[in-house]
């Protein structure tokens, strides 16, 4: 594999002619301030040999001009750099965005959910320091060194050499250096944040269980584990980080040394005059400014390095669920699904999550599934909705393999409502407009009507532009259900998958949105996946799931006279006891 | 945010006592380095000025072997300073980082209701190192903006008093200019910034809602509306970041042209013949050293924006005041007032009232009930409809707002909060795992129980099968990526921890919500044989789950309604602590349960 940098400096190639800019604008600025010094020097030295005024008119001139230049130019550096270090900001974006769109639900259950997902945010965010630090300075060094070393050889040889071996010594091996003595820490930077990041997370969380049982010191103890661990690592970084600021100096400061005793020396023995004894000193003081914030520059992307891997793990991760070569146009007429001894496996040597189950989805009926947690019922929602593949068996759209159609097509004939659905925080319409992005008020109105959503958004003084917060939080357990069905009805597939459309609901919410569920459905073609058994009387068949298998299957009528895990679940449901 | 644009919280040094340390280091390098940085310039001017006036390296051997020592020392001065700083901010993050964790959890479970954890989390990590920038650029920055300018300034006068002059005239410019351009810039600032953080919340939200999205076949589409967010990221950025970069221009060309007049007005004066070669020199390699410092620290201004603003969200949360302070007297604590025991003496509230701050209906209102030795409650109603709330009473989560509760005659605001609680067993609805053995994590209210003890109450919980499956069995670390119980196993530890910790009174709060049936019927077969002999109240939407209670208290809107069978309605709830009367035919009397 590529080292993720590469990975990522490639991604700032469109962006070649910006990044030109920035580095000659550094160099610029850099260069003024080198030449604002040893002219300074010229000027001075010169002036001391009494000449005409005529003799220093151009210094003063260059003066001013290098002392003007170098505050513009790095104004134009920065805002440059910058402006292409956002812009390459924005395509890595969308690279890792177009990247997590093919992967997702399946794909990114290896990077685990939530806090990493906010994590690729901050990992982003991360690499526009390698653009800013790690392009223009690097280079604008290289072009002022250069320069300052070919200026010296123009006046003493022997301070030229020295000049640019301290240079190439600071700007190469001392960043180095610091990045190996920083690279213990780096490391594990990381994963100590994650986990002071986990157990306050857990301890506010469980605060009211730690304040019942009188156990807060308890608690407190696994933060404060988590934070010593990461005081530590800090503290160690601090080392490396002085490093870079005291060995740089150590070498510009030896460096100057040699420089002046050399020319001392030169002038002493008459090889070398007055003016450019102070121009060669004062170029090779002024030139370690072009190479001193290297090695803190170092320490910095070497910090990037661990967003910019996770970064390159995201984009490198397979497709879970990759499209044909040539996908199969979608059928038109009535929609077919089998499954036939579908087994599905999430990881390779993992357990079987489906292991040999048999669906059939036909127009206009309604299956429920249902069965204790883990039993797999929504590994066959994510199977239909292409979230996953089959490891054996045979999944068939109207006859034909579902894996020879595009994975998006086929959504478009299967949808509904996914599990855990999300409610974008943006308005109540921008939300139902997911499902349908060209849909008139009407249209929504309509549908908000149907899932009995409608008085409520009248209410409401803003209406359908009404914004619901992060995560929907302005609305009820309720509303946010009803958002989502009326959603499922707004996209009308053909097809309608319901995984637990009721979770986590009080029971008489949970009631009305069954019943209303269910008069919504009546007559499409629908996978019902629920714990609620209330109402399954009216679905045409019920499949109930245990372990991955059909454990039984029919009727609400012929499961219950069964007395099989049906029967079970449907007594714990009712609270009669099983063995009266 | 009242600190947000302040450049210096003094409050980020007080807070930390390890800071002192660094404060005094900084104060002392930023000495040193303004001493080395005189030196530096005289020595080095000196040594050009004699080299001129031919001698040699051996006659000017002492100022070279000085200069050497002057440079190293500043090596050394700058290796210590980074490194000081780079620790104290260390320090003092992991002390406002401990301080936080301390004082959240203090403040307890309904002050956390009102926040969201993860905003904590955040502060408490990626946050509070915005504090790195600050102690280790900034800080050092604006003390040597204190002590260079006003050496540099006397030294130059001491040379040349008419540089001093024109030095002493230009560099109060800067920190002017730097005053302006803030002034201009401290709303527009806040706006962004304001705008940036929204704009990074929007992506987010897109990608955690990928399946939706893909489901209605808009994920794709998205694509665009990221490129086109993110380019509105970027103008808002740039614009916030060209008033920065604006303002270091200004003072940055402020600082040259002074520079640049003083080194022509030098150059001139030493064409005439008025002033010294080594003078000159000493004033030309002076001058700029005098603005470095400010212009450093103008630089800098965004770490110290990010640094204050970061520390003032920290003292916001470390400012807050718990709602249910231990008003118990410190004298009494541990000694006379030691909680009734509840096992003989009866729970009263007496018309209770309880308001959270901020939210216009109360919580609970004129709340009367009395909770006898033996009772089973079951406490019902919507959520939302105060049952938290009343189980939050009696933790002392919260204490009333009117009326008052008292155990065994005693007032509950009179007693120790820890002794309080130690009669208490409490099982919530996701209880709380935290890092560390099983065994560890069911002794979390009895801390040194013995291994025994610890088996047996995961035996009667019915945990003691599941446990002694998994790989290290009662060692087995539960760690918060790693091994994963299911919610059922979850909630066997937590009524494991409750009979272990053996209290006379166990609160439940909705044990069962997120159980499937099957899961849910045999928790709360555990729950029968947990409340034999003990005092129960379980909050519970599923009003059927219990048939055998000896009481239901329905809550609506804060409010009681009680319709249990065969109980009177008001303060006398239930019948008496062992038989209660139940309609004839309803089951087991010792039960709460389901069968």
């Amino acid at each position: 594999m590529t080292d993720p940098l590469v990975l990522l400096l490639r991604l700032a190639q469109p962006l070649r002619a910006r990044l030109l800019l920035a580095v000659v604008a550094g160099a610029a600025a850099t260069g003024c301030g080198v030449a604002l010094l040893a002219v300074s020097g010229y000027l001075l030295a010169r002036a001391s040999q009494h000449p005409s005024i005529v003799a220093i008119t151009a210094a003063i001139v260059a003066v001013r001009a290098f002392s003007v230049g170098r505050g513009v130019f790095r104004y134009a550096e920065r805002l440059t750099s910058h402006d292409a270090a956002f812009r390459i900001l924005a395509d890595v974006r969308v690279a890792i965005y177009q990247r997590l769109e093919r992967l997702a639900p399946a794909g990114l259950r290896s990077f685990r959910s939530g806090e990493l997902v906010a994590r690729f945010v901050s990992d982003v965010d991360a690499t526009q320091d390698l653009v800013i630090r790690g392009i223009a300075p690097p280079f604008a060094a290289a072009v002022v060194g250069a320069g300052a070393v070919t200026a010296s050889l123009l006046i003493l040889a022997p301070v030229a050499g020295l000049l640019a071996a301290a240079l190439l010594l600071a700007g190469t091996a001392i960043p180095l250096i610091v990045v190996v003595a920083d690279s213990r820490s780096r490391r594990r930077t990381a994963p100590g944040r994650g986990e002071l990041a986990a157990s306050l997370a857990n301890v506010l969380g469980g605060a009211a269980d730690l304040h019942a049982f009188g156990a807060e010191a308890t608690g407190l103890a696994t933060v404060n584990a988590a934070d010593a661990l990461l005081t530590r690592l800090a503290r160690r970084s601090a080392t490396a980080s002085g490093l870079a600021t005291g060995l740089t100096a150590v070498l510009s400061g030896v460096a100057l040394w040699g420089v002046l005793v050399l020319a001392v020396a030169a002038t002493g023995s008459g090889a070398l005059g007055r003016v450019p004894l102070a121009v060669v000193t004062l170029t090779a003081l002024a030139a370690f400014d072009a190479v001193s914030p290297l090695a803190g520059a170092a320490l910095q992307i070497g910090h990037a390095h661990t967003s910019a891997s996770r970064i390159a793990a995201v984009l490198d991760a397979p497709e879970p669920v990759p499209d044909p070569a040539a996908p199969r146009p979608l059928p038109s007429g009535p929609v077919r699904i089998q499954l036939r001894d579908a087994r599905v496996r999430y990881t390779t040597d993992g357990p079987l999550a489906l292991d040999g189950v048999d669906l059939d989805l036909e127009p206009g009926r309604r299956v429920a599934l249902v069965g204790p947690t883990g039993a797999g019922k929504s590994t066959v929602a994510a199977l239909l909705l292409r979230f996953c593949e089959l490891s054996a068996g045979t999944a068939t759209l109207c006859g034909h393999d579902m894996a020879s159609y595009a994975a998006d097509d086929v959504r478009t004939l299967i949808g509904g409502c996914p599990q855990d659905p999300h409610i974008f925080a943006t308005t109540i319409g921008a939300n139902l407009r997911v499902a349908r992005p060209g849909a008139t008020d009407e249209e929504l109105a309509d549908a908000a009507g149907q899932a009995r959503l409608l008085p409520w958004i009248r209410s409401l003084p803003e209406g359908f532009d009404t914004p619901v917060g992060a995560h929907g939080t302005a609305m009820s357990g309720g509303q946010q259900q009803r958002l989502v069905l009326a959603r499922a009805i707004l996209a009308n597939p053909a097809v309608w998958i319901l995984d637990e459309p009721t979770a986590s609901l009080e029971p008489e919410t949970r009631r009305a949105i069954t019943a209303d569920l269910l008069s919504v459905t009546a007559g499409r073609s629908t996978l019902l996946i629920t714990h609620d058994l209330e109402c399954l009387d009216q679905v045409d068949e019920i499949v109930v799931l245990d372990t991955g298998r059909v454990a039984e299957r029919g009727t609400h009528l012929d499961l219950l006279s069964a007395a099989g895990l049906y029967r079970e679940l449907w007594d714990a449901h009712t609270s009669r006891p099983s063995r009266a | 945010m009242s600190t947000k644009g302040r450049a210096f919280d003094p409050r980020l040094l007080e807070h930390a006592r390890g800071a002192r340390g660094y404060l005094a280091v900084t104060v002392g390098l930023g000495l040193a380095t303004t001493a080395f940085v005189l030196a530096q310039a005289g020595l080095l001017a000196h040594a050009l000025a004699s080299a001129t006036r031919g001698t040699g390296v051996r006659a000017l051997a002492g100022t070279l072997v000085a200069l050497l020592f002057v440079l190293l020392g500043r090596a050394a001065a700058g290796y210590g300073g980074e490194t000081a700083a780079m620790r104290a901010a260390a320090i003092v993050k992991s002390r406002l980082r401990r301080r936080m964790a301390e004082h959240t959890l203090a403040l307890g479970p309904s002050w956390l209701a009102g926040q969201q954890a993860g905003e904590i989390t955040t502060l408490a990590t990626r946050g509070l190192d915005a504090l790195d920038a600050y102690f280790a650029r900034y800080v050092p920055q604006l003390l040597l903006a204190c002590l260079v300018p006003v050496a540099v300034l006397a030294r130059v006068t001491v040379a040349d008093w008419l540089s001093g002059v024109i030095i002493a005239v230009t560099l109060p410019l800067i920190p002017l200019f730097a005053a302006l351009v803030g002034m201009y810039s401290k709303d527009q600032t806040q706006r962004q910034w304001q705008l940036l953080s929204g704009l990074a919340g929007h992506f987010l939200d897109v990608v955690e809602g990928l399946p939706t999205l893909k489901v209605f076949g808009r994920a794709r589409a998205q694509a665009e509306i990221i490129r086109t967010v993110s380019g509105q990221h970027r103008s808002a950025t740039m614009a916030t970041l060209r008033i920065a970069f604006l303002s270091a221009l200004v003072l940055e060309l402020a600082a040259a042209l002074a520079t640049a007049l003083v080194a022509v007005e030098v150059g001139l004066r030493l064409l005439a013949g008025h002033i010294g070669y080594e003078t000159a020199l000493l004033v030309l390699l002076l001058t700029p050293e005098a603005y470095l410092p400010l212009r450093n620290a103008g630089a800098q201004f965004h770490a110290s924006v990010e640094g204050t603003v970061a520390g003032g969200r920290v003292f916001e949360i470390l400012d807050a005041k718990p709602q249910a302070p231990d008003r118990a007297p410190r004298a009494r604590r541990g000694s006379t007032t030691a909680a009734p025991d509840l096992r003989g003496e009866p729970l009263v509230l007496a018309d209770v009232t309880l308001s959270y701050p901020g939210r216009p209906a109360p919580a609970l209102t004129s709340v009367s009930l009395t909770i006898r030795p033996g009772d089973r409650i079951l406490l019902s109603g919507p959520s939302g409809a105060g049952k938290s709330s009343l189980l939050g009473l009696l933790l002392r989560f919260a204490e009333p707002t009117s009326g008052q509760i008292t155990a065994g005659g005693t007032d509950l605001a009179a007693i120790p909060v820890t002794q309080w609680r130690q009669q208490l067993a409490w099982v919530p609805q996701r209880p709380y795992l935290f890092a560390g053995s099983v065994a560890d994590n069911i002794a979390l209210g009895v801390p040194g129980a013995a291994p025994s003890a610890i088996r047996a109450a995961a035996g009667l919980a019915g945990a003691d099968d599941f446990i002694m499956a998994l790989p290290f069995r009662y060692d087995t670390r539960l760690t918060e990526s790693g091994l994963t119980l299911s919610a059922g196993q979850r909630q066997r530890i937590a009524l494991a921890r409750a009979f272990l910790r053996d209290a006379p009174l166990v609160l439940l709060d909705e044990p069962t919500a997120h159980l499937d049936a099957v899961s849910a019927q045999q928790i709360m077969a555990v729950v029968e044989s947990l409340a034999a002999g003990r005092t129960v109240l379980l909050a519970s939407h599923r009003k059927h789950a219990v048939v055998g209670a000896t009481g239901i208290i329905e809550l609506r809107h804060g409010q009681l309604r009680a319709d249990g069978p065969a109980l009177p309605v008001g303060p006398a709830l239930s019948a008496g602590p062992v038989g209660p009367a139940l309609p004839a035919g309803t089951g087991d009397p010792a039960g709460m349960a389901i069968g």
